[in-house]
């Protein structure tokens, strides 16, 4: 089975260090991240689990230039993502990472083709080259007939689908999944599933948060966050560095 | 530069939907913006009615002749020093002209006398009263241009010789004579007949205060030898360049002075008016109506803009977690902000288009039924009403847009 091949992790793209986010309620301090170290490679394929309220779509959220922490430092692709303004984390977003959501958030009215064409529009891409690349992303996720169908009009599988299209688009670094398949069944979880895995064969980086580990299972790498802080995390070697290819192959053979 | 504008033609796009899938809501609000456009622009097409009809009677006056009168044409506070002044006469008219005519290079042209008094005017069993008697020369014309209905001016034969012609004004005609033409017949003043020999054509109101058309003017002798007692005297000069209207003023006053022989010690004691001081002073009082009526009826948009900001913060709320999805997909604030701008200004410019059809209408509408209302449709206003608009648009917009272009994306996406 394809899914148990790993592919080559590339150069680290995201270096993030001691992340603290603390959210301020009247009185009370919520420290939601309270220190996480973590250091991601394109390539990967990382599934963060814990328990509610341990802080996985608050590091998603960071991770994904949405937020910014409180502490620490964080570097994407070797810039310093803690020291952008609104428009850079804007671009960031935009450019280099596809977000996925539990609830899909596409825009009602508007039909998968320009669902999927607005990063496009954010990123300054004319109309021609956008209506052509929208739709071979759509062709690409398996709804090359239902680009003109409204949200309302999709089954929760498809209007995923049209969400992960929307992600793709832009061709970013990396893809961000919080809790993709939450909203649906397990068929339906399942073949959303095999869409990521298709993607990571393709090349791309994905970090998925999943509570149920018959999806966790499908990613390569394991981070397992508990009271905002990393409890394991089965691809950290120690922060030494990473281990030669070959030595990492023989690791993740011995799951 | 091309980011923006596909963020623009998209923000319009999006507009456009959001009043289409909010129909009932969208024209409730821009109800406020229609009625508001409504009130200004009726009252400006009233205001461009009056600027109008100041300037045509203002036009009576000529913006080419000085007028040598014992008052000045202003309001004046020592009332008593003018009332005691020597009497212009019209026999200043005679040694007037001979010094123009004697000056080289003179910036005047000619001087006219005039003569008036107010008396009713009689014809079989019809009578006009309150009509303005006026004794003047032939050259009267060159001061004062207006058509003839029918019928002539006197010409110099009959002015010197003070034969008893006259020409009425169209009210005096149409009261006297209102079947048959006047020409000819003779018609009577303080029991004199005068017999017609032309009828001005209608010359409307004077600022709408009085008629200018209640008016019989003849030659100025036939006028001193019946009504020369109580009558009022003023001379008219007409100035060769107006645009050298200040020297011609200085000429002119160094002639009178001395026609009238006054010495040098001694203040002017007589007034020379134009239309254009009498402008500037009623001016301030015409602009300050029409700062009023932009006012009142300017209160009225402010509510509908008030509408439109309202309803723009409810579709903001409303549609927090689309703000935050596209703020995910790279929206920056601009974007943002330029979306719900372009909301409440299309929300108004649809108001300020549909407010301005509804007041073409009713100003063509009361334009048929009341002729004499002042009221002025023109393209300016159209144009200006719709800037008027966009400016409504953005200014009830910022508000609501500027809160959506700072809401943290977190936040918005996590928002119920
Ligand atoms: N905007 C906020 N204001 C206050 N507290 C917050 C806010 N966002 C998150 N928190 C708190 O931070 C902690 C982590 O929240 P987070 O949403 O990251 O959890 P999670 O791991 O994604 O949980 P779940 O599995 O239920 O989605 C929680 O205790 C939560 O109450
Ligand atoms: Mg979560």
């Amino acid at each position: 089975m394809s899914s148990n091949h790993v592919r080559q992790a590339g150069p680290i793209m995201i270096d993030i260090e001691n992340i603290t986010k603390d959210y301020v309620m009247g009185e009370e301090i919520v420290h939601a991240l309270r220190g996480v170290s973590l250091q991601i490679r394109s390539n990967e394929y990382i599934a963060v689990m814990g328990p509610s309220g341990s802080g996985k779509s608050t590091l998603m959220n960071m991770l994904g230039c949405l937020d910014t922490p409180t502490s620490g430092r964080y570097e994407f692709n070797g810039r310093n993502v803690s020291a952008m303004n609104d428009d850079e984390l804007a671009a960031i977003r935009n450019r280099e990472i596809g977000f996925v959501f539990q609830t899909f958030n596409l825009l009602p009215r508007a039909d998968s083709l320009r669902n999927v064409e607005l990063p496009l529009i954010y990123a300054g891409i004319d109309p021609e080259t956008r209506r052509e690349r929208a739709a071979r992303v759509l062709q690409d996720v398996g709804l090359g007939d239902r680009l003109d169908h409204k949200p309302n009009e999709l089954s929760g599988g498809q209007r995923q689908r049209v969400a992960i299209a929307r992600a793709l688009v832009n061709d970013p670094s990396i893809i961000l999944a919080d809790e993709p398949t939450g909203n649906l069944d397990s068929k339906t979880g399942e073949e959303i599933m095999a869409l990521f895995e298709n993607l990571y064969q393709r090349g791309h980086t994905i970090i998925l948060v999943t509570h149920e580990a018959n999806i966790a299972r499908h990613a390569r790498r394991t981070v397992h966050l508990r009271d905002g802080l990393i409890e394991s995390d089965d691809g950290d070697f120690g922060g030494i560095g990473i281990l030669p290819m070959e030595d990492r192959l023989e690791a993740d053979a011995t799951l | 530069m091309k980011r923006f504008a596909y963020e623009l033609t998209e923000s319009w796009k999006i507009a456009v939907a959001q009043m289409r899938s909010n129909k009932t809501r969208s024209t409730l609000t821009a109800l406020g913006v229609i009625i508001g456009i409504v009130a200004v622009t009726l009252m400006g097409t009233a205001i461009a009615g009056i600027q109008i009809g100041f300037d045509k009677s203002m036009a009576v006056f000529g913006d080419d002749v000085l007028y040598v009168e014992q008052w000045p044409w202003k309001p004046v506070d020592d009332w008593w020093n003018y009332r005691d002044r020597k009497k212009i006469k019209t026999e200043y008219a005679e040694p007037i002209n001979r010094i123009i005519a004697a000056t080289p290079n003179s910036n005047l042209v000619e001087a006219v006398p005039t003569s008036s008094l107010i008396r009713s005017v009689k014809y079989a069993d019809n009578e006009v009263s309150n009509v303005l008697i006026r004794g003047t020369v032939s050259d009267y014309l060159i001061t004062s241009t207006f058509d003839f209905k029918e019928g002539r001016f006197f010409n110099e034969l009959e002015s010197r010789g003070g034969a008893n012609v006259c020409v009425i004004g169209y009210d005096v005609a149409d009261a006297l004579f209102p079947s048959d033409s006047p020409i000819e017949k003779s018609v009577l003043i303080n029991g004199q007949p005068f017999k017609v020999i032309g009828v001005i054509a209608r010359q409307g109101t004077f600022l709408g205060l009085f008629s200018l058309d209640a008016i019989v003017v003849m030659p100025l002798p036939a006028f001193q030898k019946y009504f020369s007692a109580k009558s009022d005297s003023d001379i008219l000069v007409k100035v060769k360049d107006k645009t050298r209207l200040a020297e011609a003023r200085d000429e002119l006053t160094g002639i009178i002075r001395r026609v009238r022989a006054l010495p040098p010690e001694k203040k002017d004691d007589f007034s020379i008016n134009e239309q254009q001081a009498l402008k500037s002073t009623l001016d301030p009082i015409k602009n300050s109506i029409a700062i009023a009526g932009l006012f009142i009826t300017g209160l009225s948009l402010f509510v509908g803009a008030i509408g439109i900001m309202n309803i723009t913060f409810v579709s903001v709320k409303e549609r927090t977690r689309e703000i935050g999805t596209r703020k995910a997909l790279g929206a920056r604030r601009r974007t943002i902000l330029l979306q719900f701008l372009i909301e409440s200004t299309a929300l108004c410019l649809l108001g300020g288009f549909i407010g301005l059809t509804v007041a073409y209408f009713t100003c063509t509408g009361i334009g048929k039924a009341f002729p004499s209302f002042p009221i002025h449709f023109s393209l300016g206003l159209v144009f200006v009403s719709m800037i008027v608009s966009i400016l409504t648009g953005l200014f009830s917009g910022f508000a609501p847009a500027w809160t959506a272009s700072r809401l943290d994306p977190v936040a918005a996406l996590r928002y119920e």
